[in-house]
């Protein structure tokens, strides 16, 4: 599909719907870009790391003597010099009442518990001179047990990674449907049911890898201190940070300057952030932080890393009857901001799409001797996407159907919507059918059906095989009420202001702060419409605290659902008080006015009248205005919907496998995605491309590798595969519309869905290229050596007993519960270790 | 240190650098060209991309020292007189950024890529492009932007090959 253009004369007026080329790019394309990392000030120092090589250990001595006398160096701290004033890192998600947090210093005083964690800073003059001194550092260690595998971590008498925790699990979090009284008795239902198909998936530990390290500045002045950092988060940061260092929240200004991407991984206030702001406060001098790749890879967040035993009941015909889930979630060793969160957040989704009458979700999340999990694109939702596509394919074998079939004989009708699902989340709008026959379309279905027959026919080595994934999202986070019965920590309203400025110019301040998605673009988009004013003549700012006081900030593809609302909304206040000066000015009643193309005329008079820009001018100068009204045209607003938005959409992966090799190769990609109203058609194809590319990735090369001792032997991006051009396939994407209703722009949001929807898409394709050689599962990331050892040796290729009984070989105490699964299972580490 | 003499984006510089100095840290803390930015630690990204003698280098796998006598182009001085080069158009064209972070190495050495290869095919600029990495994109349109500006850079438009292709 071509790529949209910018439409020719049809509707010039309309900003909404065009695909301007974004403003943000004359900087970035340029070089004249403003990265942290480029940030120089007089005076300033540069702050190193000393960080553990072990994953487990108490630190008996930590010696500094040689740093302090390093050439360069101004000062060495360590977690006893900082303990009292450093705080623990906030955790704004307590998933259940009696959740354990054991805290999280950000540098370490007494206990290291996963490899990377800092130990000790170093001040130096020059980055090279602390970067040197933290060689000198020595630090005793006396070695602990390494927790790694969450099915050994979960079990009676297990190592603690905490030994003032009675357990390696943090929470039990249940959402059992039947006793939310959203759906019926799932015990019952698949007591009752003809058909259980049960599967135990692993959806592996991610990287974000956002290109730009992490960075941060803190300058001081006085008691006073501003802090750059490439983060997601500035208003939520500054909150934080507040809280836990005990600065005053008026006297730190947080500013995210241009962010170099984010995908989650910058979504959490770091142990780096908080040590740079000590240090500085501590020295009353400048200072700087910027992570090499390799300590980025080590210490900024993972993401996914669940285990999920995943039931599904049905009877003969295909109608689904039962949904049974039940995960460990990999915390980490620590709970960062919303760690323990995102399964809870997933719980929603693993439904999907389909009219379950039944559903029961368990979760436990448990501690490991690993850096801690938090949001990755998607957050909660790719997993659960992932295991209730594959179970649905599954679930098409046992029964001897066609899987998008069995999809289709399940699935929301058009004319069902608004729907309840039995997780309790009531789906606004969609259409699954048409978006199917759109993608299929896309695809040439029959055609590879016809091919794939061909080539089992004639035995070809290179087999094909066709996954599909239909999928929906909670989006747009989002109504506070909601989240606070999650027991978030926070709300999700989104905050917008609009200047009009002497000249006519517009500034638009939002809260909601972007890494790479187009806010300066598709707000002006918004603005230059609902004010009548050139798409030119508007000035977005964000990501500073001293200009945009109140934010929640970007994650979770929230930004036009929530904070484009918030724009929308401020300009119509704008409007609005334009509208009362306008007729002052026009000496007309403020009914008899009309407004368009940014002009006030006095009903049936279109060619006379006042423009909103030259009202801005009056309104400046002052002479002539009405009482009662202030003298100045801005307006604030902030947005909280009602409802979460639920994009959705359906991905076709048409996939080679060679039988000989186990290489696997993407043939054809074609999706076609709901997102809602479309703003901008170029920004959303982008974000379907990129999100895309990432859930690819997941399928087939990335993956967070831990070795036997805690270290992570994928560190650097020799070993941590993010793809390249020459790795991934073209795609070929469309989308139909169903309007939001849960936010007046009709927007859903496109962030995550390319993420979310691929990765099933991918594996269910592979699967389904050697499902008659006798494959069935395959484990992620579907490496050459895992697909050859799925097709020559059974199992998923990952070296576990082979079969899909293998989930009977075994006993472990599970929640109060008890579940299958295989005894004797290595760990996710040493099953990997020949495989890159 | 060392001396080394070099002539960056059109100007001379003469500098003492510790040996051990990489030339993007030269570029960047030195000379303030902060244009080129460093990825990794591993010369797998190639955000730090310039021009060395006129060849694509990742400036994190060559010592400032190497450079002297040299002439380095970064993104900062591929524009003039305020006129895009043919390839930063065609970024912003084809949308083939978002965070914009690789995008000055992915330039650069999407320019190299086309010196050598002016009408390359999507295959081709994906294996051309291979050591550049991003995340944001899924390079689709990265790729449409390197053809589109082979297209302008040989004296080529899109529409003359549409023509030439049916006719």
């Amino acid at each position: 599909m071509t790529l949209v253009e910018e439409p020719a004369a049809a509707t010039p007026e309309k900003e909404i719907g065009r695909a301007r080329r974004r403003k943000e790019d004359a900087r970035l394309i340029t070089g004249r870009t403003t990265w942290t990392d480029n940030m120089v000030l007089p005076g300033m120092l540069h702050l190193a790391i000393v960080r553990s090589p072990v994953a487990h250990a108490r630190i008996t001595n930590v010696d500094v003597s040689a740093a302090q006398q390093a050439p360069g160096v101004i000062a060495v701290f360590t977690g006893a010099d900082l303990a009292e004033e450093q705080g623990s890192l906030p955790c704004a998600w307590p998933v259940t009442p009696d959740m354990v947090n054991p805290g999280h210093p950000s540098v370490a005083v007494d206990e290291v518990n996963h490899v990377g964690e800092a130990v000790a800073v170093i001040v130096g003059r020059s980055k090279v001179a602390a970067q040197d001194a933290v060689e000198l550092v020595d630090v005793d260690y006396d070695l602990l047990p390494v927790v790694l595998d969450m099915e050994e971590a979960v079990k009676d008498g297990a190592d603690l990674v905490h030994d003032h925790t009675s357990a390696n699990t943090s929470y039990h979090f249940v959402f059992d449907a039947g006793e939310a009284g959203t759906g019926a008795d799932t015990e019952q239902a698949f007591a009752d049911a003809e058909v259980v198909v049960s599967r135990r998936l692993i959806n592996q530990r991610l990287i974000p890898a956002f290109m730009e390290p992490r960075s941060v500045v803190v300058q001081p002045q006085g008691d006073n201190y501003t802090l750059w950092s490439a983060t997601q988060i500035p208003h939520i940061l500054r909150v934080m940070l507040a809280m836990v260092t005990g600065v005053p929240e008026h006297k730190l200004r947080v500013i995210a300057p241009d962010v170099g991407g984010g995908f989650g991984g910058k979504i959490t206030p770091t142990p780096e952030e908080v040590l740079t702001l000590l240090v500085a406060r501590r020295l009353g001098k400048p200072i700087k932080w910027t992570e090499t790749r390799s300590e980025s890879l080590m210490t900024a967040h993972h993401g996914r890393d669940q285990i999920q035993y995943i039931d599904i009941a049905a009877d003969r015909e295909g109608n689904v009857k039962g949904l049974r889930v039940r995960l460990l979630a990999d915390m980490g060793a620590y709970l960062r901001l919303i760690t323990p969160g995102i399964p809870a957040l997933g719980a929603f989704m693993f439904p999907g799409i389909y009219k379950f009458p039944a559903y029961r979700f368990e979760c436990d999340g448990v501690f490991t001797n690993k850096v801690p999990t938090d949001a990755y694109r998607g957050a909660g939702r790719p997993e659960a996407t992932f295991a209730i596509e594959r179970i649905m394919d599954e679930l098409a074998v046992e029964l001897g159907m066609d899987p998008l079939e069995l999809r289709r004989k399940n699935w929301i009708r058009a004319e069902e919507f608004p729907f309840t699902t039995v997780a309790g989340l009531q789906y606004d709008s969609g259409d699954y059918d048409g978006a199917t026959q759109a993608a299929l379309e896309l695809l040439g279905y029959d055609e590879l059906r016809a091919e794939q027959q061909r080539r089992r026919e004639s035995g070809d080595p290179v087999q094909l095989g066709i996954g599909f994934s239909t999928f929906t999202e909670m989006c747009g986070l989002a109504p506070s009420r909601v989240l606070g019965s999650l027991s978030f920590g926070a709300g999700g309203w989104e905050s917008a202001s609009i200047r009009m400025l002497p000249t006519g110019k517009v500034e638009v301040v939002t809260g909601s702060t972007p890494h790479g998605q187009g806010h300066e673009t598709a707000w002006s988009q918004l603005v230059a419409d609902h004010l009548g004013v050139p798409f030119e003549d508007v000035e977005v700012l964000h990501g500073d605290t001293a200009i945009s006081s109140k934010g929640l900030d970007t994650y979770g593809s929230r930004s036009l659902v929530v904070g484009g609302t918030a724009v929308v909304k401020a300009a119509e206040k704008v409007v609005a008080k334009a509208r009362k000066i306008a007729a002052h000015l026009l000496e007309a009643s403020e009914d008899d006015l009309e407004f368009s193309g940014g002009k006030f005329s006095v009903r049936g008079t279109p060619g006379t009248g006042l423009g909103i820009q030259e009202i801005a001018l009056a309104i400046f100068a002052a002479h002539n205005y009405p009482e009662g009204v202030e003298p100045s045209i801005d307006a604030e607003a902030t947005f909280d919907p009602e409802n979460f938005s639920f994009p959705h959409g359906t991905h076709i992966c048409a996939m080679e496998v060679d039988t000989e090799t186990g290489f696997v190769k993407i043939r054809k990609y074609a999706c076609v995605d709901d997102v809602g109203t479309i703003v901008n058609p170029l920004i959303v194809e982008g974000q379907v491309h990129g999100g895309l590319a990432q859930g690819i990735a997941q399928a087939l090369y990335e993956e967070a590798v831990y070795d036997a001792d805690g270290n992570l032997t994928t560190g650097t991006f020799v070993d941590y595969l993010v793809p390249s051009a020459a790795d991934l396939p073209h795609f070929d994407t469309g989308n139909t519309v169903h309007e939001a209703t849960s936010n007046p722009i009709g927007a859903k949001g496109v962030g995550e869905a390319g993420c979310i929807a691929s990765t099933p898409a991918v594996v269910n394709a592979a699967i389904d290229a050697v499902r008659h050689l006798g494959v069935s599962d395959l484990r992620m990331p579907l490496t050459p050596e895992r697909v050859w050892r799925a097709l020559h040796e059974g199992g998923d290729g990952a070296g576990l007993p082979p079969g899909p009984d293998r989930a009977t070989a075994g006993t472990i105490a599970y929640g109060g519960a008890s579940t299958e699964t295989s005894s004797g299972v290595s760990t996710d580490a040493s099953s990997l270790g020949g495989d890159r | 240190m060392t001396q080394i003499n070099v002539r960056v984006d059109g100007a001379s510089y003469s500098d003492d650098v510790e040996p051990r100095t990489l030339l993007v840290h030269y570029l960047r803390e030195q000379l303030g060209k902060v244009g080129t930015v460093v990825g990794c630690d591993t010369s797998n990204c190639g955000a730090c991309t310039v021009h060395l003698d006129g060849e694509a280098v990742k400036s994190c796998t060559v010592f400032a020292v190497q450079a002297d006598g040299s002439e380095v182009t970064t993104i900062e001085g591929i524009s003039s007189n305020g006129t895009l080069h043919p390839m930063q158009k065609a970024f912003h064209e084809m949308h083939g950024l978002q965070c914009g972070f690789c995008t000055p190495g992915m330039i650069m050495a999407s320019i190299d890529l086309v010196k050598d290869n002016p009408d390359p095919s999507e295959d081709e600029v994906r294996e051309g492009i291979e050591g550049n990495l991003c995340r944001c994109t899924g390079y689709q349109n990265i790729i449409r932007a390197v053809q589109q500006a082979a297209g302008e850079m040989s004296g080529r438009t899109a529409a003359a090959d549409t023509l030439g292709a049916q006719s």
